[in-house]
């Protein structure tokens, strides 16, 4: 046996890392002169204490469920797709477009006309720097970043000047109609009988994602497209002589990359503010390749880390509510948790590793 | 019995909860954060002021996201903060939605209007201050050329521009005013670096006079304008001693005040529009000794003479705001 069995490199990897995360924010709150364990009790409690805390934990998982299944993709066919920022912005117009525009009888038909303009918009923000990549091998790292402040600035040209409404101050499109609000996932919850709170922004967007992983999994590993790209993450070469397509397999999983990053928007633009925001994305595109980082690439492993950021992001809240720690600090904390597990898993792995050897040796 | 326990030990819970409730107001930065130099800062300077003159103590919090607004309003409004003061329009709809749920909680904001009946909002009229300070720029420049770097290319400070503009051409017509904007994300309003580079580029256009309403890019704006030797103008807090005999004036905008006075008010504020105009001394610019080599005495004349026009509705400042164009200049 020269390997360690499959659970603990799944399980007790992650764990030790994310114990010793843990054990060095406990230095840094003690030296700014706070309790560690007060925060943590807080952290924790205000994450995953109650049902409104889960609520905004899987708010925030559903975010980057959708940004790092995108990030995964494209990394399958070794393609590093920066860009989910900015395919998430214009998935956010999409959607915005389709909820002003068309007056939808029912939230469910508003729910599909959102995602098909969210995924629309997505993949078509990512399909020319793929297609610069193929055909003219501009780098996509390269391109998909710059097409990020695209983004940014055509979000701004038309919020500022097009879809703001008139009189109004902030930079951000009117609200959309009730009849587009999407039902919350506490609604849901109490039709099979859990209670659930409705007071936070988790919604429907939360099972889409979900069977958007399960979705990701068949794709990669149970249909020929998937093969080919998988393949052609590989090897390039080996894939071009077994047959397959380097533009048309680059075109692909870029723009399917492209259409998840942009179905974000659905769960941030009309689940929760229900209206088009100058950044509604805040770094979820980025989150998300730390998220494939830390879920190994792998659906199920993306959805395991995407609550764990959750934890994060709704324990940043919280303690900043709760105590009087800086803004600054808790960004801190949030790094060093990914720091540890999403980049310095193989400290722990290798020593495990041996461990695990030598015992069975 | 231990039903009866628990209900009184639940009753005792809540008369505590609702005795702390009386206790502390909270205030909300944006997503600037607190030490902006500028807005923000100036929000944090009127919460300080209180709680040196009462000695109370309040909450304070810096959003980190958008999904935090929400969230944040209620969890203060449900601690029992009161009044909960917020600063920046992005406040706005959010608030919209929240203050009807908690109609025993007093809120204030800060650059937007928001029709409630328990929120008080506070606007400045950031036209007028700026049209004052574009007429100092104007008797100040020699070679009728001036410029503004704003922040972030939004309405609000395009409402900033077109005052100053309106300033400008009231005193030399004749005068080319350069509008710059630093960008077109929140990045724009702490980018020191482009601020100053911007600020050189107008004084090769020929700019001897800079007006900076950008928040933290401000800072590099007047440091540029200090190192090439030519007059800057601040914005929002006094600036005038970051570089004195550079910094011709600042123009002010009481944010401090509108903090101070919603939280001495406590929970007796008064909800309604509350416009912090000339006349209310929410806006002026700025005299001390660091400038007062810079500013004839001309100079000062003039200028309070239009501020009393202003006041009295003789003048009528342009707002941008009111129907998106500029009849002074081109953003």
């Amino acid at each position: 046996m020269d390997k360690m069995p499959r659970w603990a490199d799944v399980l007790l990897v992650p764990l030790i890392c994310l114990i010793i995360a843990f054990f060095f924010c406990g230095i840094l709150i003690w030296a700014i002169g706070q309790s560690p364990v007060e925060a943590l009790t807080i952290m924790i409690t205000g994450s995953l204490g109650s049902t409104y805390g889960w609520g905004y934990t899987l708010y925030y998982a559903t975010n980057f469920m959708f940004t790092g299944l995108a990030v995964s993709i494209a990394f399958q066919a070794s393609l590093f797709n920066i860009g989910g920022e900015g395919q998430a912005t214009l998935g956010g117009l999409g959607v915005a477009l389709s909820c002003l525009f068309i007056p939808w009888p029912h939230w469910s038909l508003a729910l599909a006309g959102s995602m098909v303009a969210a995924m629309a918009f997505g993949a078509a923000w990512a399909f020319l720097p793929a297609w610069l990549q193929a055909k003219r091998g501009s780098h996509i790292v390269i391109t998909t970043m710059m097409f990020n402040f695209i983004a940014y600035a055509l979000m701004n040209y038309l919020l500022v000047n097009v879809l703001r409404p008139v009189g109004k101050m902030d930079p951000a499109s009117a609200r959309f109609d009730e009849v587009t609000n999407l039902p919350q996932l506490g609604e849901i919850l109490a039709l099979v009988g859990i209670p659930f709170s409705t007071r936070n922004p988790a919604n429907i967007s939360l099972l889409i994602a979900l069977a958007c992983a399960v979705g990701v999994w068949v794709l990669l590993w149970h249909t020929r497209l998937g093969f080919a790209i998988r393949a052609f993450g590989k090897s390039e070469k080996a894939a071009v002589y077994a047959g397959i397509s380097p533009v048309r397999i680059t075109l692909y999983a870029m723009m399917l990359s492209g259409a998840l990053s942009g179905l974000m928007a659905i769960n941030s633009v009309q689940g929760e503010a229900n209206r088009l925001l100058l950044n509604s994305v805040e770094g979820a595109g980025f989150i998300g390749i730390a998220v494939a980082l830390m879920g190994r690439n792998h659906p199920f492993g993306i959805v395991i880390a995407s609550i764990l950021f959750g934890f994060l992001y709704q324990g940043g809240s919280q303690l900043a509510l709760g105590t009087t720690i800086p803004r600054e600090v808790i960004v801190v904390l949030q790094a060093l948790v990914i720091l540890f597990t999403g980049a310095l898993p193989y400290m722990v792995q290798k020593p495990l590793e041996r461990l695990f050897v030598r015992r069975a040796a | 019995m231990t039903l009866m326990k628990h209900l009184l030990g639940a009753s005792a819970l809540l008369a505590l909860t609702a005795g702390a409730a009386l206790a502390d107001p909270a205030i909300i930065y944006d997503v600037g954060g607190k030490f902006d130099k500028s807005f923000n800062q100036a929000a944090f300077g009127g919460a300080e002021r209180w709680k040196e003159e009462t000695g109370g103590t309040y909450k304070e919090l810096e959003m980190q996201n958008e999904a935090q607004r929400e969230q944040a309003l209620r969890q203060l409004a449900e601690g029992g903060a009161n009044p909960i003061v917020m600063t920046g329009f992005a406040f706005g709809d959010v608030l919209n939605a929240v203050a009807p749920d908690y109609p025993d909680t007093k809120f204030a904001i800060i650059d937007m209007v928001v029709d409630q009946p328990n929120v008080k909002s506070v606007v400045f009229t950031e036209d007028q201050g700026s049209y004052l300070v574009g007429m100092m720029a104007a008797m100040a420049s020699k070679s009728n050329v001036v410029g503004f770097i704003g922040g972030m290319d939004i309405p609000l400070i395009r409402r900033f521009g077109c005052g100053y503009a309106q300033g400008v051409k009231a005193v030399k017509p004749d005068a080319t005013v350069i509008l710059n904007m630093t960008g077109t994300d929140g990045s724009a309003w702490n980018n020191p670096v482009k601020g100053a580079e911007i600020a050189k580029s107008q004084q090769s256009q020929g700019a001897d006079v800079i007006y900076a309403a950008a928040g933290g890019t401000g800072v590099g704006v007047l440091q540029a304008a200090a190192d090439m030797g030519i007059l800057s103008i601040g914005v929002d807090s006094n600036q005038n001693y970051m570089h004195p005999g550079s910094v011709l004036t600042s123009m002010l905008k009481r944010v401090d005040n509108a903090v101070y006075d919603a939280f001495k008010e406590g929970e007796a504020l008064t909800a309604g529009i509350n416009v912090m105009d000339l006349k209310a001394g929410g806006v002026g610019y700025a005299m001390d000794e660091n400038n007062a080599a810079l500013v004839t005495a001309e100079m000062t004349a003039a200028v309070d003479a239009a501020a009393a026009k202003i006041v009295s509705g003789e003048l009528v400042v342009h707002d941008y705001m009111s129907d998106n164009t500029c009849p002074a200049g081109q953003f």
